[in-house]
């Protein structure tokens, strides 16, 4: 990338520097440091100092607080994006901290913090042009303050680490001393981003700025949140999807100890609201509720599969992916190789369940949750509430977990305000049971995909045909980003172009989706399509691999001339395992590689299977390139957790539909992985420049085939159904 | 009825039912101890009680003594001294950070039984689920904190 020149929006940042804290006029916190789970305000750490811009205040102690409108959740955003902010800034990273402004704020101020959408592995990469420009702003703010009181040229100031230095005469002041006035000036036009050859800080491996408070109880998420005179509701829908509550006898629990309420929650759900979470939860255990379940009782798995079955042999498809003639050229291959796979409904999981806090009056609303996008909460918090959304706001609290369950969907903070409004003036925390979480998901959608490649007498791959057959997540969250119908995301890691491009150029290639829609709820789960493509896919190139008798490796590469980026990764994971050279006795190998939210992504997994069956992944070696590696030791952390999320969903993901509900109800029958099962991950951080792409997902696509692949190494057996704890693995190829 | 958290004798006004969890949650401010599953499977809810891992959420508080000592989280140290939170610090163990209260006190079990614990003893003690996959860095945690506690340096 070479220099970025921006023009600066003076709009953007003349709006009043006291506009933070605005809107906490309801005197509702507690002093911080109190043991139970309150929290400042956002924004109260800044009240007193004015801000340089939107994204930067500096405190006469040489504090820097960093505003972060992209929400932390786990994967590392909120230091990646502070270490952006800072670079630009030249402040002393020792000093800085963070804070979250409202999307009530952003909505008054025009937008000035943009998106706060934390999804898709956008949090970095969506943003990097603007909070780096946000600092280089303020950085010219600060030093042209300090020139001015001095009454010397600008150009004669240099500036590090938040110390401002008059060249010609050696006199240094710093950020805290010249802050108040430089929040006075207009910022500047145009500021000029550094080149990346000269980044100091982004790049580095620096410590997160959130962990502290994550070791000894402190940090407070949405389900810790304690606010004077609060009120706890526990919750129950109606287990089918679609389903109403017919009528519910709420006598009994009313008379429970602690209870306060038994409340209607919209069409579909009854909440008991007590003193106490542990007293609502066991009035609603005694609570008797009739449902009315619908037109949706009778699905089932079953229903649902033989709905996708039919799709794989329709004859009516949306095209995601067209090259040549794949079906003439399958026609007239050598030989010709099919395979169906299929991927099943998989739920979020998050440790901490859905929540939020409400507190509603005839004039005003205001809501407490861990979200992904905090402006989508303000939307439903203001829907939900009868009032104008200028009378709404929404204070975001760190989540426990988000993974896409808290980005799109926020039914949680629908509910918990509707039962706030039954409740006028007294704060309602909503907090939902394990097994609410595991029922009222919005989960990850369920495909089959029928695959049928063709060989020429060389063993060259001429055609591909990827039928892909089931749910679009656009068509129910989304309909507005779908193209004439079509949801281009069910073909993610299968496209022509794009963020997700395929890493292959097959010749005669279709890649085409029969849209059938079950009415399970789908979403945004954390590698979205990936997840279920690249298994598809990768494991399908090892099949052709296989039966042209050729080397994974050397058949994958001879597809990837026009994908140097993807090949890269794909070798480097190669070398560092010692592809060439035979694996440890017992030890067999499976490769994967994929084009995913931008970045390339490789993995080698390394497994044996004994003649119980019982499969033991040792080793794991994943090598990415996102471009721009701002933080490597975090996108270390991130590359690890792919496997955990993406092993997780291949041992044990699974979601089964009976009667319109899904089955599972806890981490008993839907378990997760565990320490014990967790392979040596190494990690490959190789950007090579000049793109940004997503760190948070990209690897989950790999995790599966590399280690289905090494399955079928280790035991000559194609697994094509998931999850794995269904599959005997004993070696009867 | 008593409890004895944290080194201190304390009235907790409660149904004897009520899991030692949402007792600590919500009766106690003790917030560090996690819901998450409430059938004792996911472990975010782990305390230590008598030095031994406890699931908080399935046992109800009528199951206690006070002289049984319960350590929370909140317990182990507030200024992040404990080997194990400097363990944590020093490789940023956590992600999201739901997980690590439970993670880290059925780390302090292991290592009061076993203060050197090979990876078979990481393995067959900590059985926390971690759903944004820390882990690695969770068993690399448990060694260095043991070199700390042998006086070793972060």
């Amino acid at each position: 990338m070479g220099k970025d020149t921006v023009d600066v929006s003076r709009r953007e940042f003349v709006f009043g520097s006291t506009l933070i804290g605005a809107g906490f006029s309801l005197g509702l916190y507690l002093p911080t440091g109190a043991r139970a789970g309150t929290v400042p305000p956002a924004g109260a750490a800044t009240d007193a100092f004015p801000e340089v811009n939107a994204w930067v205040v500096i405190k006469p102690d040489d504090t820097v607080v960093i505003r972060i409108a992209r929400s932390e959740m786990g994967q590392g955003t909120l230091t990646g994006l502070a270490q952006l902010v800072a670079e630009e800034l030249e402040c002393d990273w020792s000093k800085v901290t963070t804070e979250y402004p409202t999307p009530g704020q952003n909505r008054a101020r025009d937008r000035v913090w943009g998106s706060f959408s934390t999804g898709g592995s956008q949090g970095i990469r969506g943003s990097h042009a603007y909070v780096r420009k946000g600092g280089a702003v303020a950085r010219e703010m600060l030093v042209e303050a300090a020139a001015e009181a001095w009454g010397v040229p600008r150009a004669e100031c240099a500036v590090a680490d938040s110390v401002i230095t008059h060249q010609p005469s050696g006199r240094t002041t710093s950020y805290g001393k010249v802050a108040a006035a430089a929040s006075e000036l207009f910022p500047p036009e145009q500021v000029t981003l550094k080149d990346p050859g000269d980044w100091k800080l982004i790049g580095r491996p620096v410590k997160r700025l959130d962990t502290a408070d994550k070791l000894n109880g402190k940090q407070v998420f949405g389900a810790d949140l304690k606010l004077p005179g609060m009120l706890n509701a526990a919750i129950r829908a109606c287990p089918t999807f679609g389903g109403r509550v017919r009528h519910f006898d709420a006598a009994k629990a009313e008379r429970m100890p602690g209870v306060r309420a038994v409340v209607r929650v919209g069409d579909d759900a009854v909440a008991v609201v007590a003193e106490t979470w542990w007293q609502a939860k066991s009035a609603l255990d005694a609570l008797p509720i009739e449902w009315d379940r619908g037109t949706n009782a009778g699905v089932s798995s079953a229903s649902i599969n033989a709905l996708l079955d039919e799709g794989l042999d329709a004859d009516e498809a949306f095209i995601g992916n067209q090259q040549g003639d794949a079906r003439a050229a399958l026609q007239a291959a050598d030989r010709v190789v099919e395979a169906t796979y299929a991927y099943p409904y998989q739920n979020h999981a998050t440790m901490e369940p859905m929540n939020a806090t409400a507190l509603w009056t005839p004039e005003r609303c205001e809501v407490w949750c861990p979200t992904q996008n905090g402006e989508a909460a303000l939307e439903a918090a203001a829907q939900a509430s009868g009032l104008a959304i200028a009378q709404c706001d929404v204070h975001k609290l760190h989540l426990g977990g988000g993974f896409g369950r808290r980005g799109a969907f926020h039914d949680f903070v629908t509910q918990a305000v509707l039962i706030a409004r039954q409740l006028p003036g007294t704060p309602i925390k909503l907090l939902w049971t394990r097994e609410e979480d595991m029922q009222h998901g919005h989960y990850h959608p369920i495909t089959r995909c029928r695959l049928t490649g063709g060989l020429d007498d060389q063993g060259n791959l001429t055609a591909l045909h990827a039928r892909i057959s089931g749910q679009s997540i656009l068509a129910a969250v989304n309909p507005g980003w779908m193209q004439n119908g079509m949801d281009t995301f069910v073909f993610q890691g299968m496209l022509p172009d794009g963020d997700h491009e395929i890493s292959y150029s097959v010749p005669n290639l279709l890649v085409d989706h029969a849209m059938r829609n079950p009415p399970v709820p789908p979403g945004f789960w954390r590698g979205v399509n990936v997840n279920q493509n690249a298994i598809y896919l990768e494991c399908f190139v090892d099949e052709l691999a296989h039966a042209a008798g050729q080397d994974p490796l050397a058949f994958r590469r001879k597809l990837m001339r026009d994908h140097p980026k993807s090949q890269a990764v794909l070798d480097a994971v190669a070398e560092r395992v010692g592809w060439d050279e035979p694996p440890p006795a017992n030890i067999h190998r499976g490769l994967a590689v994929c084009k995913a939210f931008a970045a390339h992504v490789a993995a080698c997994a390394e497994v044996s299977v004994d003649d119980r069956g019982r499969l033991e992944i040792h080793r794991i070696v994943a090598a990415t390139d996102p471009g721009y590696a701002v933080n490597p030791q975090q996108i270390e952390a991130q590359v690890e957790g792919s496997f955990v999320f993406g092993l997780s969903a291949l041992l044990y993901g699974e979601c089964t539909i009976k009667g319109g509900a899904v089955q599972q109800q806890n981490f008993d029958d839907y378990p997760s992985m565990l320490i014990s099962e967790m392979p040596k991950v190494e990690v490959i951080v190789m950007p090579s420049g000049g793109f940004w792409g997503g760190i948070g997902e990209p690897t989950i696509a790999v995790a599966a085939p590399a280690v289905l692949n090494a399955i079928f190494a280790a035991t000559g057996r194609r697994v094509r159904q998931f999850p794995l704890k269904h599959v005997d693995l004993r070696a009867t190829a | 009825m008593k409890l004895n958290v944290n080194g201190e004798l304390i009235d907790v006004d409660v149904d004897v039912s009520t899991p030692l969890l949402w007792a600590l949650r919500e009766q106690l401010g003790l917030t560090g101890t996690k819901y998450s599953c409430g059938i004792g499977v996911c472990g975010a809810c782990t305390v230590l009680v008598d030095g031994r891992a406890v699931r908080s959420c399935i046992t109800p508080v009528s199951a206690f003594t006070d002289s049984q000592e319960i350590i929370t989280i909140e317990g182990l140290s507030s200024d992040n001294s404990h080997p194990l939170q400097r363990a944590w610090k020093e490789l940023d163990v956590p992600q999201c950070g739901y997980c690590q209260p439970g993670m880290i006190m059925s780390a302090a079990a292991l290592l009061k039984r076993k203060p050197q614990p090979s990876d078979s003893d990481i393995d067959d003690s900590i059985t926390n689920i971690c759903r944004c996959g820390t882990f690695n860095r969770v068993r690399q945690g448990v060694h260095l904190a043991a070199r700390i506690g042998k006086g070793g340096k972060v």
